[in-house]
Order: C-alpha cells, then sequence, then structure tokens
C-alpha cells in the first residue's frame, strides 16, 4: 500500500535522493590520461562503440552533429604558423588529441537539473544515467559544460545493425530507445561484473581487475582507470605524483613542471578524470 | 479626451456587447478554418517527430533545445499581460482597465494553454510525461524537487488553475446577463456557468471579495512563475543564462510581450466587433504609455545585462555576447534590439499613438521582436558554450517551424471560440465605469439606467449585469 510506504519509509522520501551525492563512497572509480602518450589512432573510439552498443548514425547525421560518440577524440591544432593569407582547415603537423569520456564529476552539473531525477551519484562515485527513468527533457545535456552527453535523437536499432551486425551487439548492457539520454559510463556492466566476482572470492576488487572499454584498448596506455579509494592503485599515485586532488576548484602544486591537471576545474564540477598536459618541442 | 462616452445607456452596453457573440460572419469561419489548418501542420509534424525521433527537428549535440523551449517561454510571457491588466490595474484602481481586461484574460488563459504544451512536445519519451509530477509510487519514486523543469511543472499548473479561476469568476455577472439573452444550448450552457446569479447584494458582496482576492493572489504568482521559467536558464552554469538579473528580466520581457499582444487583438477586436464606444482611442493610448515604459525597463535589464557580462570578465559568458552581436545569430540578434528597443519609441509620439494601422503594426513588431529575444536566450549559449569541439551553429527544421506556427494557430483558435461563447468585453464593469465618469462628471447617474427601447416580451428583464452604484461592496444593485 502506497500510503502505508510513505509512513513507514518517511525519512527517505523526505529525503528524495541525496544531497550533492554519496559521502560513504564504496569506490571512487577514476582516470587519468596522459596526453604525451595520446597519438590519436580513435582506438578507445571503436572499442566503445563496440562495447556499448553505440548507435552509429552514418555520414549525413553525424555532420548534423547526432553522433553518438561517448569516446571521443578531439582535435586540435597549433596556430599554423603559414604565410599571411594562407590557411589549412586541418593542417599537416601541430595536431593535438583530446580523448573526451563523461568526466564523472563529483559535482555534476548534470544531476540537479534533471527533473525525473534519472541521473543520479551512485555509491561507486559515477555519475549514472537510468534509461528506463529518463523523459528526454535534454537538461543536463544543456548543462553539462563538456557536451559529453548524448541523446536518441533516433531509434538507432532500427537500422543500425542491418543483419548480420545485430549479432556483435554487447548482451550485458541494452540497446537504448528514441528519447533517451546517454553518456559514457566507464563500462559499468564490467564494473558490475568485476564486484560480483571479488565478492564471490571474498575479497575487495584489486587494481587492474577491471578496466574500460578504452583503457583495455589504448595501446599506448595513456589512459588509467582504478579505484581513486584504494591507495595502492596506479590511477591514485598518478594523482599523487602530479598532485591534483579532488574536491578542489584550484590545485596548489609544489612543482610547476607537474602536468596534471582537470578540465573546467574553476566551474567547480569536480571532475574524476585528470588530464597530464602535453608537453612538446614547438620549433618552427 | 474621454476614456469612454459617459452618456452610453446600460442596455446599449448589454446589446453591444451581446451582439458581437452572435451570427458569426464569414470572414469569422474563414479565420476558424485557418487556424485549424495551421494546427493541422503542428499536429502532423509532431506526429511525425513522435513516431521517428527528434532527430528530425533539426536538434543535435549542443542544440539539445531550441525553438520550442523559446517559444514556449514566448507564451508564458504573453500569458503576464491579462494578470497585469486584470489584478495590477484592478488593485491600483485604474478604471481604464474595465473594457478591455476580460479579453486580456482570456489571452492569460490561452497562451498558458498554448505554452504548456511546448516543454511536453520538447520531450523525447511524451509518453512519459507524468513522471514529472510527484504522483504517490509504489516504489518511492519521486521527481528530482531541485530541477527548475519540475517547479515549472507546478508553476504553470498552479497560474493555469488561477488565471482560469479568475477569468471564470470576473465572468460570473456578464453570464447572467447572456443567460438572460440567450436561447437553446446557450440557455444551458449559461445557466449551467452562472451560477445562480441573481444580483443580489450578499451575491455582489461575495463576488467583490473573491475577485479581489484573486487578483491580490494572482500578482505574486504571475511574478513568480516567469521567475521560475527563467530559472530553467539562471539556475544552469552556461555561459549567458547564468545571469542574476534573469528573474526580472524575464518578467518585465512578459509583461512586454503582453502588453503588445493587447494592443494587437485590441485592435482586432474593435475592428471586428465595432467595439469603437468601448475599445477608445484614450484606451488604446493609455495602453500604449504603459507598453513604452515597460519596454524602456526592458531596454535598461538589456544594457544592465550586457555591462555587467562585459565587466564582469567572464571569459566564457563574454564570449557567448560577443557572438550574438557578431556571429552567426547576429541578425536576428540585432532585428530583436531593433523591435524590442527602437520600435517601442513610436508609442511615444502622441500622433502615431493615436493612429490605429501604426498601432497595430508595431504591436506585431513588438512581439516579433519578443520571440526573437527569447529565441536569442537560448540558442546562442547552446552554440558558444564552454567546450570549444562542440561549437556548432544550426538552422531550426520544418519540424519545428511548423509546431511554432500551428501554436499561433491554437492560440487563434481559442481565442476565436472564445469570443464567439463569452463576452469579449466585460459588460459589468464598463457600467461600473460609465456611472463613476457620470457622477464624477456631476451628471446624473440614474439616466442611463433606463431602457431605450421596449423590451420584447421574449427577453426578460436583465437581472446579471446591474453592479451596485457605487464602488462600495454591499450597496443594492439597481
Amino acid at each position: 500500500m502506497s500510503l502505508q510506504n510513505i509512513l513507514t519509509n518517511w525519512s527517505q522520501y523526505r529525503k528524495g535522493h541525496e544531497q550533492g551525492g554519496f559521502h560513504d563512497y564504496e569506490h571512487m572509480w577514476g582516470m587519468a590520461v596522459d596526453l604525451n602518450k595520446c597519438i590519436g589512432c580513435n582506438a578507445c573510439s571503436v572499442a566503445c562503440y563496440a562495447e556499448n552498443n553505440l548507435g552509429i548514425v552514418g555520414k549525413d547525421r553525424f555532420e548534423k552533429g547526432q553522433g553518438m560518440h561517448w569516446m571521443r577524440i578531439e582535435r586540435y591544432w597549433d596556430e599554423p604558423n603559414l604565410a599571411p593569407g594562407v590557411s589549412e582547415e586541418f593542417p599537416s603537423r601541430g595536431a593535438s588529441f583530446l580523448p573526451m569520456m563523461c568526466q564523472q564529476c563529483n559535482a555534476a552539473t548534470c544531476e540537479p537539473v534533471c527533473p525525473v531525477a534519472a541521473t543520479y551519484h551512485t555509491p561507486d562515485g559515477l555519475n549514472a544515467q537510468v534509461y528506463n527513468r529518463c523523459i528526454g527533457s535534454r537538461y543536463c545535456s544543456n548543462n553539462c559544460p563538456y557536451r559529453l552527453r548524448y541523446f536518441n535523437f533516433y531509434s538507432y536499432y532500427d537500422w543500425s545493425w542491418p543483419e548480420p551486425l545485430n549479432m556483435q551487439l554487447n548482451p550485458d548492457l541494452s540497446v537504448r530507445d528514441k528519447g533517451v539520454m546517454e553518456k559514457c559510463t566507464f563500462c559499468v556492466q564490467r564494473i558490475r561484473v568485476a564486484k560480483d566476482t571479488a565478492r564471490r572470492e571474498d575479497r575487495k576488487v584489486a587494481d587492474g581487475d577491471v578496466y574500460p572499454a578504452c583503457v583495455q584498448t589504448c595501446p599506448t596506455d595513456a589512459l588509467v582507470f582504478g579505484d581513486m579509494l584504494d591507495p595502492e592503485s596506479s590511477v591514485t599515485k598518478l594523482w599523487k605524483a602530479h598532485q591534483v586532488e579532488l574536491g578542489k576548484t584550484k590545485q596548489h602544486k609544489d612543482n610547476e613542471e607537474l602536468r596534471g591537471y582537470r578540465i573546467f576545474e574553476g566551474l567547480n564540477t569536480d571532475p574524476c578524470v585528470m588530464y597530464l598536459e602535453r608537453v612538446r618541442e614547438v620549433e618552427v | 479626451m474621454k476614456d469612454i462616452n459617459e452618456d452610453i445607456k446600460w442596455a446599449q452596453i448589454n446589446k453591444d456587447v451581446l451582439r458581437s457573440m452572435e451570427n458569426p460572419r464569414m470572414g469569422y469561419w474563414v479565420a476558424v478554418a485557418t487556424c485549424i489548418a495551421m494546427v493541422g501542420c503542428a499536429v502532423l509534424a509532431e506526429i511525425w517527430q513522435y513516431r521517428y525521433g527528434m532527430g528530425y527537428a533539426n536538434l543535435n549535440w549542443p542544440h539539445m533545445w531550441d525553438l520550442y523551449i523559446a517559444t514556449f517561454i514566448f507564451w508564458i510571457g504573453m500569458s503576464h499581460s491579462g494578470t497585469l491588466l486584470s489584478a495590477i490595474l484592478h488593485i491600483i484602481h485604474a478604471d481604464w482597465r474595465k473594457p478591455i481586461y476580460r479579453f486580456a484574460e482570456a489571452m492569460t488563459t490561452f497562451s498558458l494553454m498554448t505554452a504548456g504544451l511546448f516543454p511536453l512536445i520538447h520531450l523525447g519519451r511524451l509518453w512519459n510525461m507524468y513522471w514529472v509530477l510527484p504522483y504517490v509510487s509504489d516504489r518511492g519514486i519521486w521527481p528530482n524537487f531541485r530541477s527548475p523543469l519540475v517547479w515549472d511543472a507546478f508553476a504553470i499548473g498552479t497560474y493555469l488553475t488561477s488565471s482560469a479561476l479568475f477569468l471564470f469568476i470576473g465572468m460570473i455577472p456578464d453570464l447572467a446577463i447572456c443567460r438572460d439573452n440567450a436561447r437553446g444550448w446557450r440557455k444551458k450552457l449559461y445557466i449551467a456557468l452562472s451560477l445562480g446569479w441573481r444580483g443580489d447584494d450578499r451575491q455582489w458582496r461575495n463576488f467583490r471579495r473573491t475577485y479581489l482576492l484573486m487578483a491580490c493572489f494572482l500578482i505574486p504568482l504571475a511574478v513568480s512563475v516567469h521567475s521560475i521559467v527563467s530559472s530553467d536558464f539562471a539556475m544552469s552554469i552556461m555561459p549567458g543564462w547564468h545571469i542574476t538579473t534573469f528573474p526580472p528580466y524575464f518578467v518585465a520581457g512578459a509583461l512586454y510581450s503582453g502588453c503588445a499582444a493587447i494592443i494587437t487583438l485590441f485592435v482586432l477586436l474593435r475592428y471586428f466587433f465595432r467595439f469603437e464606444e468601448y475599445m477608445t482611442l484614450s484606451i488604446l493610448e493609455k495602453t500604449c504609455k504603459l507598453t513604452f515604459a515597460i519596454a524602456m525597463v526592458w531596454t535598461y535589464l538589456n544594457l544592465i545585462e550586457f555591462a555587467s557580462t562585459w565587466y564582469g570578465h567572464d571569459v566564457a559568458a563574454k564570449e557567448v555576447l560577443l557572438e550574438k552581436f557578431y556571429g552567426p545569430y547576429a541578425p536576428y540578434f540585432w532585428m530583436m534590439m531593433f523591435c524590442g528597443s527602437v520600435m517601442p519609441f513610436a508609442l511615444a509620439f502622441r500622433k502615431l499613438r493615436r493612429h490605429i494601422p501604426t498601432m497595430f503594426v508595431v504591436s506585431l513588431f513588438l512581439n516579433l521582436g519578443m520571440w526573437l529575444e527569447r529565441w536569442m536566450i537560448v540558442t546562442p549559449t547552446l552554440a558558444n558554450a564552454y567546450h570549444p569541439i562542440a561549437f556548432d551553429t544550426m538552422w531550426p527544421s520544418m519540424i519545428q517551424w511548423a509546431i511554432v506556427f500551428g501554436s499561433f494557430g491554437w492560440f487563434g483558435l481559442l481565442f476565436l471560440v472564445f469570443v464567439k461563447v463569452f463576452p469579449s468585453v466585460s459588460m459589468y464593469e464598463v457600467k461600473e465605469m460609465v456611472y463613476h465618469r457620470r457622477t464624477a462628471a456631476g451628471k446624473d447617474p440614474e439616466v442611463v439606467l433606463h431602457h431605450p427601447h421596449r423590451r420584447s416580451d421574449d427577453e426578460p428583464e436583465p437581472s446579471g449585469g446591474t453592479p451596485p452604484p457605487s464602488g462600495t461592496p454591499g450597496l443594492e444593485g439597481a
């Protein structure tokens, strides 16, 4: 009986959902991206498409900006040092790559604006998206400074995976229908498996038990993934080595040479992904 | 120049207003057919979008909102005029509002009924729209009360209910007049709607109290509704949206577009229903002055928004502002500035104010400017937010335009039905106004009470439309 339910669990109802995320995290999944190592090969993006059943929208719709690349490699160019009046859209050198996946912000701007609480913070420190609950108001995407949320503009299953491509769909997670927002989950289905395995074996999830598809695929190990609550994990060590901490809007570093930074840190989104700045000689 | 002819007989007022509700001419049916065709376009577009996905609206990855939300704010804004004219001017005893407030209130209700459709149309999964409401669910799932979209749902729901009630309550004495003069299905309808109004002392007393109470309730509500709509933007962190002055800016814009729409409808009603006796040039002038004042407030708020963005040195917000000035949306932005801030100066000149065709065209331009304003709030920010890879411009597809176009048809249809079923000029309040003006002019107020013609047998004594001879509640009706 609904009323009974409300009366007995009043405190739970009154709270609605968690204020400002969880405070007793089981895990805090985080990542470090070394831009020195990234060669812009897009293997992570391909792996993500395969792992997460991302809709393949086709060239026209991709150009219209309706692509679904949860993991995307952004290309930026240095100021092209060409003769005055000469410009190239894609210069032959001076490119930098920025792999962008959901930053799993601890103070995520997308969470408070969702009218139906379809996006929320899990005890794993992840910013989860509940497809079944989403009504497609798209407010979360508008409020994401990184623009890392993707909307199902069409029912991709109608034509995205023609026979026999439908056989390669990952059965561990759903194919989303039109009208639903989606985004990188840090391959939550893999995290789930790792946690279940660890529980069955009566141990904690160890560093290296679980990798998202992009991390697994990266040929140069530019992406490092792990639990930031585990002091021994490689990701924690990297963050420490570069003196980047969660919960800050500005990092104070002893050494100016340390390369770690988080994107749009000043907006106080508190992302769980650290980037290591690319260092190179810019000869002219 | 008088607001109204004081020598007009009360029976004449009844006659003129009741005449406007009868015998629709050919032009009326053409207008109804046009509106239905416009709504039809929108329905077809919506069916297509519902069936095949939002992608056909040309929405894309940074542009998750576009015309739907812009037009939603536009219609919400337009709904503020009725409250301004009825409630605020009622409370400050500006009696020139009396001949024109009824259609303004109807406009409020109907533009809310139009506005309310847009947040639903823009949902990706329209069929789950009720999830925004806090209904009791066994699974203990509530909406997210921190989300401005949930506040919107409450705000619009409350405002729609109360403005419809306000419209209805203010109409009861007039409905009684209609009841006394109607036959057939209309008779049945008005009997039900006039709630047994006899025009006796106790009823007038209760009526006045209720009306005043509703007016007092509506004013803060209207202000809060548009502030809440503005918090859809102000509560976000996006440059160009996250602006402290947005609530007053939205409220000023709302009153502005509402007033402009009042001028448009004023001209149309005056012309088509030959309401020259009631919707006088003097009242039009007063409305125009009010619009001009609000336009200047709006312009001022615009300028301080630019100034605070400029001197705030928030790089992203500044770039959005510059993009508005020079970027791909610049033509629309400057058109908005021209229509919103330069055109209203036409209202500052007495000669132009008194020229009805000019006022009609100007009011249309003002509303075009206000529509563009809403578009320029929503879209440039999406086009140039923080992350450079997502900088993009987008042109809305025919699906979006058809739905926006159809919303005007829907509003027009509701309004056309209204003017033929309900009195679009308040008879009892105009009588009251005539009465007060006569008293003030030192003429004998009793003269206008007498019926100029012999009443036919099937037309019973009108019982509803005679308010107490003074503003004090409780005096015996004439």
